[in-house]
């Protein structure tokens, strides 16, 4: 526990975050989100059809069921839009910095 | 006459129906009495040849029945294409076609029940039916790349159709609010439908 302490200290990592974006009434919300690199992106699917979480730039494809809840941790910088492959209309946009 | 709804007992929505003041066969007698069908002046006709009633004032219990008949219009479509095509792309579409509408049609029940609304045939579920069965016959008759078009084309400009009548039509005539809800959220689900179809559509060019 101490050890952890230490090295979060002296390497200055910032603890990651989970962040939530919740899929309801075919829309992402919110549909646009600021993160950092290691932050988890968990999705909420409240709607009653089943949805994905895909990332244009092909990096990630996640299908969220409906009631579930799936993540995806952010491996790298920049900004990344995604949509539903099912319902093409929703989509959402993640800006990942360092 | 086709009866359109899930149930084997004959009735709309079986012991429930029977409470109801209306059977199935009685509703059936009385279309042609119907404010909706004597006011069926204006249509509009779409790319697909889809006809809906454009000017006509449906009430809540034509209003889910028009939109449960599109839907089950669809799944049928998804298993003719699930039958006939050998498209990886078209046979996943047609996955999505099917699971979605099941999903909203069996909203839709649940909430005519918890209402206590009996879905009321009329003549625009009638149209739709015909037009697609004339539809169906029409790509029975095509395989392989010429029916994959054809179906997809065809959901593109159905989902069009159907997406303009919920619009203009069926979501501003729908007076309680849970339906309307619903139906709002169906058009969301449908757009989307319209654009993925797009998408597919757009390798058969």
């Amino acid at each position: 526990m101490l050890g952890a302490l230490i090295l979060v200290i002296t390497t200055g990592v910032v603890r990651a975050e989970t962040i939530q974006v919740k899929m309801e009434k075919l829309g992402f919300v919110p549909p646009e989100i600021t993160a950092h690199v290691g932050d988890t992106i968990e999705w909420v699917n409240s709607d009653f059809v089943v949805h994905t979480a895909t990332a244009r730039d092909g990096s990630w494809d996640v299908l969220i069921p409906v009631n579930a809840k799936k993540t995806v941790v952010l491996k790298a910088e920049g900004t990344v839009d995604y949509y539903c492959k099912f319902h093409p209309n929703m989509t959402g946009k993640i800006l990942v910095s360092k | 006459m086709v009866t359109l709804w899930p149930n084997k007992s004959g009735n709309l929505f079986g012991a429930e129906a029977s409470k109801g003041p209306m059977t199935f066969a009685q509703q059936e007698g009385s279309m042609v009495s119907l404010r909706f069908a004597a006011t069926l002046a204006a249509v509009g006709l779409f790319a697909s040849g889809v006809v809906f009633a454009e000017d006509a004032k449906p009430n809540d219990a034509q209003i889910a029945h028009i939109a449960y008949t599109a839907g089950k219009i669809d799944i049928e479509a998804a298993d003719q294409a699930k039958q006939k095509s050998k498209n990886k792309e078209v046979l996943a579409f047609a996955a999505d076609m099917e699971r979605d509408h099941k999903a909203v049609n069996e909203k839709a029940l649940a909430l005519v029940k918890k209402l206590g609304v009996t879905p009321e045939d009329n003549d625009t579920s009638k149209s739709l039916s015909k037009q697609a069965a004339d539809k169906r016959a029409e790509l029975a008759k095509l395989n392989g790349k010429a029916f994959d078009k054809a179906y997809i084309d065809n959901e593109v400009a159905y989902h069009k159709a159907v997406d303009s009548a919920l619009q203009n039509t069926l979501i501003p005539d729908a007076s309680n609010a849970e339906l309307k809800d619903l139906l709002t959220t169906g058009l969301k689900i449908f757009q989307g439908h319209e654009q993925h179809a797009e998408h597919v559509a757009a390798e058969f060019k």
